[in-house]
């Protein structure tokens, strides 16, 4: 079998061709649509009061109307959101690195990150906009970066203490240095893990950054946006501007869906082959 | 091809060691190995594992480890490979320590699983060892290839190792052990997980393989009827603690095919192993066997 067949195969399996994608995605985006379509004819037979539940033609609209401050607002927190992810994936991964390689740390340092992992580190919000502005974008953040950390970090360490007794002692029966069982063995094995904490991160740090700026931000700001014109009883703007953050919130996603299968395109077989 | 030996590499160790018989690769002397030492001397805390053993291995023998459960036979490997150290006792390979011969990577190693990376292709998986060891790209290519072409998956360089059968990764994993050309190949139940198909026809093709490479093998084993077909000499353990209790040379023609399973010498001596497993068990020898006996240790 040649090279390209062989890949083709894989690319067949993973379902990668356009025309299967689409098949495997129709149900739902069957439903997706089924499920507008109820709302809107909810909201007019039922008469719902737009302050209570505004339809989904309504919401559309105030997107149109109000696209440029939304998509100025928008961006204002997309910079918070990818600033944070930087800091706090980054962060994790290399205490992750020193925590896996060093058993000292592993033993004191795990369990308090286990346990900060369940501190609602949201609630901190006030205090870091305190600590760094309130109106920083550095301050949203920081946030984002925190609540991000922890998943990453305990993901990382449990990703490259993973290796398998039998892969590491292959390893050791080759003679490799620590640093060829790392780069070899222990990262590759890690990868997977790893990319599980970013795709939790992606959704942790949207969420941290929009909630940072309910606490106090500048107008032109998601979070502002939606506390303001939820104020004003305006929701369909409020509604408007979720959207904007939903649509962040999956594009991050899919961006690291994308990056996993591009640098460990292995673990989609690996999932395949288990199911 | 098998590596010439270089007793003039090592002239302080064959100094050390009185120059044991030029073709004597691995010698064990007096190996013990007791596990649970370093932790608390409670009652039950240590485990002798293997206790005596005496064995010298020679270039280009196909040597099979067989015995029950917990007869160290495994430990013993591990020993030879400096997977894991002495308790007591000595190991030269080729005149040298069991860990220095690992450090110049005279060791092949085959495990139960093939310990396959999903992140690399066949061909790249059998390319591992010799990255490690700095060989250059060309010459990896070329020797992987070599590697698979002799395990018959020359059409399979470019898959990846889970869209393989179970014979198949094994096969790739032996590829991948063979790659650095080692003097000694340790094999630990390497087709201990294939159903028994698949097992006999894995066994004719490891030893077509021995055949052109002049490997020397130890090959632990469960399947005494695997041993005999292998093997030049079958060394028979028992457990509690774990010992040789027989030594099996196998005097059946070099040259094994399916029909050598049929001959009436294979059947002598899988008899004869088989006879020595259940001796070991049942009370020859040693004192410790009646206790053995009394907790039912079964075959």
């Amino acid at each position: 079998m040649t090279a390209l067949a062989a890949s083709e195969q894989v690319a067949a399996k993973r379902g990668w061709s356009v025309g299967a994608q689409i098949r495997e995605w129709l149900p739902a985006i069957a439903f997706f649509l089924g499920a507008l379509l109820a709302w809107e004819l909810l909201v007019r037979l039922l008469g719902i009061k737009q302050f209570i539940l505004p339809s989904p033609v309504a919401i559309a609209n105030a997107v149109v109307t109000y696209f440029p401050e939304l998509w100025q607002s928008a961006s204002y927190t997309l910079v918070e959101i990818l600033l944070g992810l930087a800091i706090g994936v980054v962060a994790g991964i290399l205490a992750g690195i020193v925590t896996a390689r060093y058993g000292a740390f592993r033993e004191s340092i795990l369990p308090f990150a286990i346990a900060a992992n369940s501190v609602p580190i949201i609630a901190f919000a006030p205090i870091f906009n305190n600590w760094f502005g309130i109106d920083k974008q550095l301050s949203k953040a920081m946030i984002a970066a925190v609540i991000c950390f922890f998943p990453v970090m305990i993901n990382t360490v449990r990703g490259l203490t993973s290796a398998s007794p039998a892969a590491i002692e292959l390893m050791r029966s080759y003679a490799a240095t620590d640093a060829q069982v790392m780069r070899k063995v222990r990262i590759p094995t890690a990868l997977p893990y790893i990319f599980t904490a970013l795709r939790v991160a992606t959704t942790l740090a949207t969420i941290g950054a929009i909630i940072g700026e309910y606490f106090g931000a500048p107008k032109v700001s998601l979070g502002q946006y939606i506390v303001t014109y939820s104020s004003y009883l305006n929701f369909e703007r409020s509604w408007a501007a979720i959207i904007f953050a939903c649509a962040i919130g999956i594009g991050l996603y899919i961006a690291v869906v994308l990056a996993e299968r591009l640098v460990a395109p292995w673990t989609g077989d690996r999932v395949t082959r288990a199911g | 091809m098998i590596e010439p030996s270089s007793p003039g590499t090592g002239p302080a160790i064959a100094q050390s060691s009185p120059l044991p018989a030029a073709d004597v690769v691995v010698e064990l002397s007096g190996v013990s190995k007791v596990f649970g030492l370093s932790g608390g001397r409670a009652a039950g805390g240590t485990v002798e594992a293997l206790t005596g053993i005496d064995l010298a291995i020679h270039r280009g023998e196909f040597i099979s480890l067989i015995g029950p459960s917990g007869c160290g036979k495994s430990t013993l490997l591990r020993l030879v490979g400096d997977l894991t150290s002495t308790t007591s006792g000595t190991v030269a390979v080729n005149g040298k320590s069991a860990e220095r011969a690992r450090l110049d990577r005279d060791y092949g190693m085959v495990f139960q699983a093939p310990v396959l990376f999903d992140w690399r292709s066949v061909q790249k998986n059998v390319e591992l060892p010799l990255e490690i060891i700095g060989r250059s790209k060309a010459e990896r290519e070329a020797k992987a290839r070599e590697m698979l072409d002799l395990v018959e998956l020359s059409d399979f360089t470019d898959h990846q190792p889970w869209q393989l059968s179970g014979g198949m990764q094994q096969r790739v994993a032996i590829a991948r052990a063979l790659a650095v050309d080692p003097a000694i190949l340790l094999m630990d139940e390497p087709f201990g997980a294939l159903d028994e198909m698949t097992r006999e026809r894995m066994n004719l093709e490891l030893l077509q393989i021995w055949d052109r490479t002049g490997t020397t093998v130890i090959f632990v084993t469960h399947s005494i009827p695997e041993a005999v077909f292998l093997s030049t000499r079958v060394v028979v353990m028992s457990a509690r603690p774990g010992r040789i209790t027989k030594v099996v040379p196998i005097d059946l023609p070099r040259e094994r095919s399916v029909d050598t399973r049929e001959l009436e010498r294979y059947f002598e001596l899988v008899t004869e192993v088989r006879e020595g497993l259940r001796a070991g068990e049942g009370g020859a020898g040693l004192a410790p066997a009646a206790r053995v006996r009394a907790e039912g240790l079964s075959a």
